[in-house]
């Protein structure tokens, strides 16, 4: 499959987001409801995204070494680790456990 | 003025460093996810949102489809509109320079200007921030991008658990409080339930659905789920919340 132009289409569509800001009235910054969705959307897609890449493979749920990451990824942030070592935990923790023959 | 005498360029490199650094998660794991090095440069390069860009590869990892891959990094990208609008009311930046200062507001950039309060100090911070950001994400994407292709096979080394823990680590500071935490456990429901019926990648966009609705039903702060990150201001940040927690108390007694 070729991603080319999806991924130019969603740089695009990015930028465009981002420009749009610029333009629209002031008016509509005051609109709450707006806020809120774009900022209860962002939690919803990103905690989407932990699920789909813990627990999804394809249309089926596998519990297998990613899980393992999961865990070690929530105790890193929980000791207040910055964002690359959560990474460096998270990826260590899956190999680990593939080397432990969990997969 | 020195222009490293100022707060708000100090604060603003210091952020740089942190998120910059971080571009080559990044790299690693779309080069891991089978983009090749011009796709993966595209994403830093010119749709240059963290979450959106690590958005995009996870969908595509998981087997879903471009279309699905660039709903999600659309909608992940909403809050970056609202940001524009918020930088537009604070910076009034004019004629033409809007269009470079689009290109670089972000979470980062938009925090580190809005923690000042001179106006000056404000557009300093968020320059520093944005262009700091720009640079160097863009230089340790690369990076990641090559370590990536030199690894070999991603699962041994554990790549598929690092995207876990990087979209873990990117919702984990918009967590504060008892209401982000239902509309993620939510999410993540409708996810599970989602996943053996639709397409893969699709069940993202029915999360972001079931958020978003939540949000438009709902009565909560309105600025839920916009934090940076990476926080410009930690300390101050639980300075005030520290304060916060005092005058509670003192109401309480």
């Amino acid at each position: 499959m070729n991603l080319w132009p999806w991924i130019l289409i969603a740089c695009g569509l990015a930028y465009l987001t981002k420009l749009s800001g610029y333009f629209v009235p002031a008016k509509l910054l005051r609109s709450p409801r707006m806020m809120r969705v774009a900022g209860t959307m962002t939690i919803g897609l990103l905690a989407s995204l932990t699920v789909v890449n813990a627990v999804a493979s394809g249309q089926s749920l596998a519990f297998d070494a990613r899980l393992g990451a999961l865990v070690a990824g929530a105790i890193a942030l929980w000791l207040r680790a910055p964002f690359l070592v959560v990474v460096i935990v998270g990826s260590a923790a899956a190999a680990c456990l593939r080397l432990l023959g969990w997969r | 003025m020195k222009l490293l005498e100022s707060p708000a360029v100090k604060v603003g490199l210091s952020i740089s460093i942190a998120t910059g650094l971080y571009g080559i998660s990044f790299g690693a794991l779309a080069s891991a996810s089978g983009f090749n090095f011009w796709q993966t440069m595209a994403f830093s390069l010119l749709m240059f949102s963290g979450g959106s860009q690590f958005a995009f590869i996870g969908v595509v990892a998981g087997g879903g489809s471009g279309i699905a891959a660039m709903t999600a990094a659309a909608l992940l990208g909403l809050r970056n509109g609202i940001y524009g609008m918020q930088m537009n009311a604070l910076l009034r930046p004019g004629g033409w320079l809007k269009y470079p200062q689009a290109h670089i507001t972000i979470d980062e950039s938009t925090a580190t200007a809005s923690g000042q309060s001179d106006p000056d100090e404000q557009r300093r911070g968020f320059w520093t921030a944005g262009v700091g950001i720009f640079v160097l994400w863009n230089i340790f994407t690369a990076v990641g991008a090559l370590a990536g292709d030199a690894l070999g096979d991603p699962k041994q080394w554990g790549l598929d658990g690092a995207a876990v823990a990087a979209f873990l680590g990117l919702l984990w500071p918009r967590l504060k409080g008892r209401e982000p935490w239902a509309i993620a456990a939510a999410a993540a429901l409708a996810t599970i339930i989602a996943v053996p019926f639709v397409p893969a990648g699709v069940p993202i966009l029915v999360a972001a659905v079931v958020a978003g609705a939540i949000g438009w039903f709902s009565h909560g702060r309105s600025d839920e789920g916009m934090e940076p990150d990476v926080d410009p201001y930690p300390h101050e940040r639980s300075r005030a919340d520290q304060a916060d927690q005092d005058s509670k108390e003192r109401n309480a007694e």
